[in-house]
């Protein structure tokens, strides 16, 4: 259910050339054409999705490479 | 002499170069989004929206984005290392006569440290649909 959540935002957000339903959960969104500027749209949409606020250093381009780390990331911010 | 020239020149060879563009546009549409005071707090320092105020009390876009594409320029110089930065690790700061050069929080000095770098360069640039920024660093 939550990577579910997570390929939503990327649909809308992510600017992905690729379908977000077709991601693998490990492949490399920056790789699969996520600009570093949708990358902040979807961690602005995340937050909006999970009602959840990222704190300073969780917000780098290693905690949003793909499904899984964000997955990783919102798992600490208590969102199972 | 001629060892004195080539040790300078070794010292203060480039370490590695990043380059970004931005869409002038997608930083418009963050602007303009209901979320538009996290957007600026999450990626700018508060001397950054200062710097890109404009006279009516809103912010320029363009100048924004060329921020946004230094920032991303800055951690390409720096390499892997960079990937743990927040977007708030490196500023944009004006001089006193408006040249721009980077100022980095202590995470990001460590990491320049590690690699030997002493200093970033940056150009940057921007036109009406995108913005772009240059990054050397050097040791």
């Amino acid at each position: 259910m939550k990577g579910e959540r997570i390929r939503k935002v990327l649909a809308t957000h992510g600017r992905l050339p690729v379908a977000a339903d077709g991601l693998p959960d490990d492949a490399n969104l920056y790789s699969a054409g996520m600009t570093s500027h949708a990358s902040v749209n979807v961690m602005l949409a995340l937050e909006e999705e999970f009602d959840v606020e990222f704190p300073d250093e969780m917000l780098t381009r290693s905690a949003f490479e793909s499904i899984n780390s964000i997955s990783g990331a919102l798992a600490t911010l208590g969102v199972e | 002499m001629v060892q004195t020239v080539i040790s300078r020149l070794r010292r203060s060879c480039a370490v590695g170069v990043g380059i970004d563009v931005v869409e002038v546009a997608d930083v418009s549409a963050a602007l303009a989004s209901p979320r538009a005071d996290r957007y600026l707090e999450m990626v700018y320092s508060e001397a950054e929206r200062r710097d890109c105020a404009t006279q009516d009390g809103g912010v320029d876009a363009g100048r924004l984005a060329a921020r946004f594409a230094a920032k991303e320029a800055a951690w390409k110089a720096l390499g892997d290392a960079a990937m743990q930065l927040d977007w708030r690790s490196v500023e944009v700061v004006r001089g006193r006569h408006g040249q721009p050069s980077l100022r980095l929080n202590a995470p990001a000095a460590r990491i320049a440290q590690s690699l030997g770098v002493r200093r970033l360069a940056v150009s940057l640039t921007h036109e009406p649909t995108y913005a772009a920024a240059v990054v050397v660093a050097t040791r």
